[in-house]
């Protein structure tokens, strides 16, 4: 009984989102990408739960809040399985997998130290690729240096 | 398709093999004929925010060949970039005294960021670490030249080709033509995965050395570069290596009629000064192309060939 109530009490949000299918080793960088760790409403939050799809994933439930496309496109950097379940009266009003877009601009800081956009005001502009192995990569429009996702550093 | 006038050049892959074709070929005719007065009504600026020789003075040599009047700096330390000035403020200001700016400077990406905000093209003489695109072009153009096409090359690149920016955008151009590409370098420096890639990508062939010598027989172009120090994490792995790449005039009596040497210049001891006096020695050469390559990049940008 006891189990039982804390499974209802995390599972269910009045109205809020639900991240689900997060890769289990990226929640803590969705969580902090989001600034979840200064937000003021309830964060539920787990990691190695068991997955049918993916065998481990993460999980990050927000109270009351919706994110914005750019938002959702931070996510899709770090955790491009993620799917956002979008829930008004407790009632799933949307559910979709994030998608990464074909650009990145505004968000993401280049590692090169040397690249123009961290000595100049330029907004940093980045296209994703996929490199030799099919792993994804950011191109720095400027310096033209790729950089891989545990490297990225939001702005 | 051919569009050049009004366009900035900063990457070699801005121009498709038709451009460049065409910019071989406009240069050569200032080779014939190099004093034609062709910029008498224009202004271009040089702005060089790091030191340079060959870069700077071949294009100054260009505009003056070609009449034209020149303002610029070869130091940011006379300017207002000392007073905190942006590069986008002194970009502004110097496309209202000029036609064209050829800019190099030591931040990468800086000559994309420029060709953005400014109203007249840029030419990209060297930004930082990343691009060189009118290196890349005189390479080429000597390689055209010395073999009569650029197709059915064997070309060896030698050296620091892990870091070095002018080996990844020549194999890059010279994927556009059917080369076949040799690559000689210590273990620690070899080319990366992602310009190897694009070699296969275009149904090219490429082998990779460490032994030197192996080469030489087959390369109808050897292209030397240096292998720089401070590229090594464990400067005991440097001392193993760094006179593994000299080329010296013997080394050059098993090479085909044929061979050139190319160097993008400046040298340091990888090219012993006794091959400067065997016939297949082009490096200086090399430098002097530079300047009908920049002649043509000017005429062709301002819509003037």
């Amino acid at each position: 009984m006891k189990d039982k109530r804390t499974e209802l009490k995390v599972s269910a949000i009045r109205s809020g989102t639900v991240i689900d299918h997060i890769p289990a080793n990226t929640v803590f960088q969705v969580f902090m990408i989001l600034g979840l760790e200064k937000s003021d409403k309830q964060v539920y939050f787990g990691t190695n739960l068991n997955s049918q799809k993916y065998g481990k994933k993460g999980l990050i439930k927000i109270s009351g809040k919706f994110f914005e496309e750019k938002e959702i496109n931070k996510i899709a950097i770090v955790a491009p399985t993620a799917t956002i379940i979008e829930i008004e009266d407790y009632v799933v009003t949307k559910k979709e997998n994030v998608h990464l877009p074909e650009h990145i601009n505004k968000i993401v800081k280049c590692i090169n130290p040397k690249c123009v956009t961290n000595h100049q005001k330029v907004p940093t502009a980045f296209k994703i690729i996929e490199d030799h192995k099919g792993t994804m990569k950011l191109l720095c429009k400027y310096c033209e240096k790729t950089m891989s996702q545990e490297n990225i550093e939001f702005l | 398709m051919i569009n050049i006038k009004n366009r900035s050049l900063v990457s070699i892959t801005d121009y498709n093999k038709d451009e460049i074709l065409r910019i071989l070929d406009i240069a050569e005719g200032f080779e014939k004929d190099q004093r034609q007065k062709i910029l008498s009504d224009y202004v271009i600026a040089t702005l060089f925010f790091e030191p340079s020789t060959r870069t700077r003075l071949s294009f100054e040599s260009a505009v003056q060949y070609l009449g034209g009047g020149i303002v610029g700096f070869a130091s940011p330390d006379v300017t207002s970039v000392t007073k905190g000035e942006s590069l986008k403020d002194t970009i502004l200001t110097v496309s209202n005294y000029s036609d064209l700016i050829v800019m190099r400077n030591p931040m990468d990406g800086s000559a994309r960021y420029a060709s953005e905000v400014s109203p007249i093209p840029i030419l990209n003489a060297g930004d930082g670490a990343n691009q060189h695109p009118t290196q890349c072009l005189l390479d080429l153009y000597s390689i055209r030249k010395t073999q009569g096409s650029l197709d059915n090359i064997d070309i060896a690149l030698v050296g620091d080709l892990k870091y070095g920016r002018t080996v990844h955008s020549l194999v890059q151009a010279l994927s556009l033509f059917n080369t076949t590409f040799h690559f000689v370098s210590p273990e620690s420096l070899k080319m990366p995965s992602s310009v190897k890639t694009g070699v296969k990508k275009a149904g090219l062939e490429y082998h990779q050395y460490t032994d030197f010598m192996e080469v030489i027989p087959k390369a109808d172009i050897l292209y030397m570069t240096r292998i720089q120090g401070e590229r090594f994490p464990d400067p005991l792995e440097y001392e193993k290596v760094k006179n593994a790449y000299i080329l010296d005039n013997s080394m050059l009596e098993t090479s085909k009629d044929n061979l050139k040497v190319l160097h993008p210049l400046p040298r340091v001891n990888e090219l012993n000064e006794d091959v400067d006096d065997n016939p297949k020695a082009y490096y200086f050469q090399q430098a002097k192309n530079g300047v009908y390559v920049r002649q043509a990049l000017i005429a062709a940008i301002l819509g003037l060939k």
